[in-house]
């Protein structure tokens, strides 16, 4: 009440210049809105809609409710696809966090030489796209005349062979190691550089070593960098395609097309015209990316509390 | 004009060969466009809107499109020809694919292989070319091409280039082993042993599972894994006599590691092929202009000879890739359209496309002098297109794609690739893919068979 009472007490001219007010916020947001409708919102419940379909090369369109749904959870091939990219998820993301983790830590313990050169070749991997990157590793992978092939010839060595299956996806998760690593690191690294001078003033006089430093301090000031690292590379994770699908090139049997959910509804759709199937399966990643992404997000601010 | 179509279109349709056939492709394609009978053309029409300013739009990847496309322009300089590279294969038929789907955007004409055919053709997507007198075409292709672009009763492509298969070798290093060509499935095998014993390194072919290559392989060996009866009943037989044929001889080299695991189309496989540790290829008769490109270091170390058969003398062998160009029913000027075709595959446009490297299906084109006695320096002077040429007459007759053989081969790693990974038994890699495709064919409305 007391809030409001102001407003019913200001003057007319000021009433409506506040009414004015309200609608000048939408007309700045309007452009986003307007966007966001139509390049986020409207594919979505397309893609909705389109799952509710099925399309035949024979009998053509028909509405079929949740059918496509029914099918997407019990198609074993989606849910190999899903179990993959989690697995790949659990190991390769606190992989890449950590060492992540390290590298800001190390450029902001400031003892580092060179700290701005290692900085920029950390981060340098992020700038290659994705598609080069792939495509780069792929041939150090090659096991006849890719260096990975040369340094076993040259040592008489046999380290595996990174494009067989049963290491494909490791081999993945190095490339998307290698990527991601220093983008990570300038989040941390931005965000230890935020840290008030005064905590550490008051560490150095308390007699913290640097690593009670880092436990207690610069750890626990991150805690909020981590949870969104964490959930861009949960989000990324999900949506593992390109990598896998340009090294498929290379290793078509290590490589299935149904290797990750992406691919699957990518080949479902482009390769097999099952658009309204594909849609379905996008939408149920979708929605498990969601979950997982909150669940990830929960237990991070559960900690904070 | 337009009832001498329909009866030519109803005497066509009673002249397929079986009934149901015929009535299926005429409710579908009077069922389907508004003005069906608008749509074939006389020699006349096709002549008036060849001298009409039009601009054609045509989707294609061969690299001989772009001079053909230049000499039509300068014969028929009223039409303008838009020639759009939108992808290589899949990348082409998936956009191809779209524009059909969504009823607009669609080029006027498309390359289209012929394992991709049927889809488009058995979905209506194409103009059946009989409405245009393609049928008197018959006898200036070979005829597996022509077979090739006979679905249903209709013709839904004129063929361009062609892939009869052959084998492609490294004369220098059979030399330096003492080992002499194959000329049959068994010799090869041993030829493989020999060579891989007496270098490691080398081995007799490469291969790491390639859709188009195994069904290849299985027609050359007499398979017929796929049938189509109508339009809508399709059978799959991946392990009828020729496929075990053909996994008999192949089982052997993979479970003895006799193949090179350097997947086709790499860096590794040029580099093989250069190298000499990939000693021969079995592919198509366009393989030549790849070879001179992509391995240049061998030249004159590789020669042709007729690819290995089951039997010895008997020669057999089956189209590899290749394909033709089509009209698309979305085109609004489907008689320019034809008349696009009518030169870029007749015998204008196939003497552009084999001065530019490719194979013809033309046997104009195949049987004259120029083209049988030309040495090739790549191959050490060889006369190759004598070889090439013999094999086009002896591709085995009677084999069919599937109308959804696109997807099939897109998950052919899932399933026989899995065998080669393991290098396990490729009939078990066959049945699960004959499952594979069949269960998609089932949800795709077809009234799918196996055995």
């Amino acid at each position: 009440m007391t809030t409001t009472s102001p407003v019913a007490d200001a003057p007319p001219l000021v009433q409506s210049r506040k009414r004015a007010g309200r609608w000048m916020g939408w007309a700045f947001v309007g452009p986003f809105m307007a966007v966001f409708l139509l390049v986020f919102v409207a594919p979505v419940l397309y893609a909705f809609y389109l799952s509710l379909f099925q399309n035949q090369m024979v009998g053509g369109d028909k509405f079929v409710g949740g059918a496509n749904y029914l099918q997407a959870l019990g198609d074993p091939q989606f849910w190999d696809s899903v179990i993959r990219v989690a697995v790949f998820l659990v190991v390769q993301v606190p992989i890449m966090l950590f060492l992540a983790l390290f590298a800001a830590l190390a450029l902001d313990s400031g003892r580092l030489r060179a700290s701005s050169f290692f900085r920029i070749s950390v981060f340098l991997p992020y700038a290659v796209p994705a598609v080069v990157a792939t495509l780069m590793w792929g041939f150090i992978y090659g096991p006849r005349f890719g260096l990975f092939g040369s340094i076993n010839d040259f040592f008489g060595l046999n380290l595996g062979e990174p494009l067989s299956s049963s290491w494909i996806l490791a081999s993945i998760g190095n490339i998307n190691t290698w990527e991601f690593t220093g983008y990570n690191m300038l989040i941390f690294y931005s965000a230890l550089k935020v840290i008030p001078a005064e905590l550490y003033e008051a560490a150095n006089l308390d007699g913290a070593g640097t690593f009670r430093v880092i436990r207690s301090i610069k750890l626990p000031s991150i805690r909020g960098a981590i949870g969104i690292a964490s959930i861009f590379s949960v989000i990324g994770s999900f949506q593992l395609f390109n990598e896998p699908n340009i090294l498929k090139a290379l290793a078509p049997n290590s490589i299935s097309s149904y290797f990750t959910p992406n691919m699957y509804a990518f080949n479902l759709s482009f390769a097999g015209q099952q658009f309204n199937y594909a849609a379905a399966i996008s939408i149920i990643m979708g929605v498990l990316t969601v979950v997982v992404a909150y669940v990830v997000q929960i237990s991070g601010s559960r900690k904070d509390a | 004009m337009k009832n001498n179509h329909r009866f030519r279109r109803a005497a066509g349709a009673a002249l397929a060969a079986s009934l149901l056939m015929g009535g299926l492709a005429a409710c579908s394609s009077s069922g389907t466009t508004a003005n069906a009978g608008a749509e074939g053309a006389s020699a006349e029409d096709i002549a008036k809107a060849l001298d009409t300013e039009t601009t054609l739009t045509v989707w294609g990847w061969a690299p001989q499109l772009e001079p053909i496309v230049e000499a039509f322009e300068a014969k028929y300089p009223k039409v303008h020809v838009n020639l759009e590279n939108v992808g290589t294969g899949n990348a082409h038929y998936t956009k191809l694919q779209n524009a059909v789907k969504a009823g607009s955007g669609a080029p006027d004409v498309a390359q289209i292989e012929y394992n991709a055919l049927p889809q488009f053709a058995l979905s209506d997507s194409l103009v059946n070319l009989k409405d245009f007198g393609a049928e008197e075409l018959k006898d200036n292709y070979t005829a597996s091409t022509w077979g090739s672009v006979n679905l249903n009763g209709g013709v839904y492509a004129l063929p361009q280039d062609s892939g009869p298969m052959a084998m492609f070798y490294r004369a220098d290093v059979f030399e330096k082993h003492g080992i002499s060509i194959p000329t049959t499935w068994d010799e090869y095998v041993e030829a493989g042993k020999k060579l891989h014993a007496a270098d490691p390194k080398a081995y007799i072919t490469s291969d790491t599972g390639d859709a188009g290559f195994t069904t290849s392989m299985i027609w050359q060996a007499g398979g017929k894994p796929y049938t189509l009866d109508g339009s809508t009943k399709v059978a799959v037989d991946l392990q009828d006599e020729g496929a075990k044929k053909w996994t008999g001889t192949w089982n052997q080299l993979l479970k003895n590691d006799l193949l090179s695991p350097v997947t086709s189309w790499s860096d590794e496989w040029y580099k093989g092929l250069s190298d000499g540790s990939i000693a021969t290829l079995i592919i198509g008769a366009w393989m030549p202009a790849n070879l001179e490109s992509g391995a240049e270091a061998a030249s004159g170390k590789w020669r042709v000879a007729p690819m290995p058969t089951y039997e010895k003398g008997a020669a057999a062998t089956a189209e590899n890739g290749g394909g033709g160009d089509a009209v698309l029913k979305q085109s609004k000027n489907k008689a320019a359209a034809y008349g696009f075709l009518q030169f870029a595959n007749g015998p204008e446009g196939s003497k552009i496309h084999a001065a530019n490297g490719g194979f013809p299906s033309t046997t104009a084109d195949l049987e004259s002098d120029s083209f049988l006695n030309a040495e090739n320096a790549y191959f050490g002077g060889q006369k190759i297109n004598k070889v090439l040429v013999q094999a086009s007459k002896d591709v085995v007759p009677g084999w069919s794609y599937l109308p959804f053989q696109t997807y099939a081969n897109s998950i052919y790693s899932d399933t026989v690739g899995q065998a080669y990974g393991s290098k396990g038994e490729l009939n078990d890699g066959l049945k699960a893919w004959q499952d594979a495709t069949a269960k998609y064919g089932q949800q795709q409305g077809f009234t799918v068979t196996t055995k």
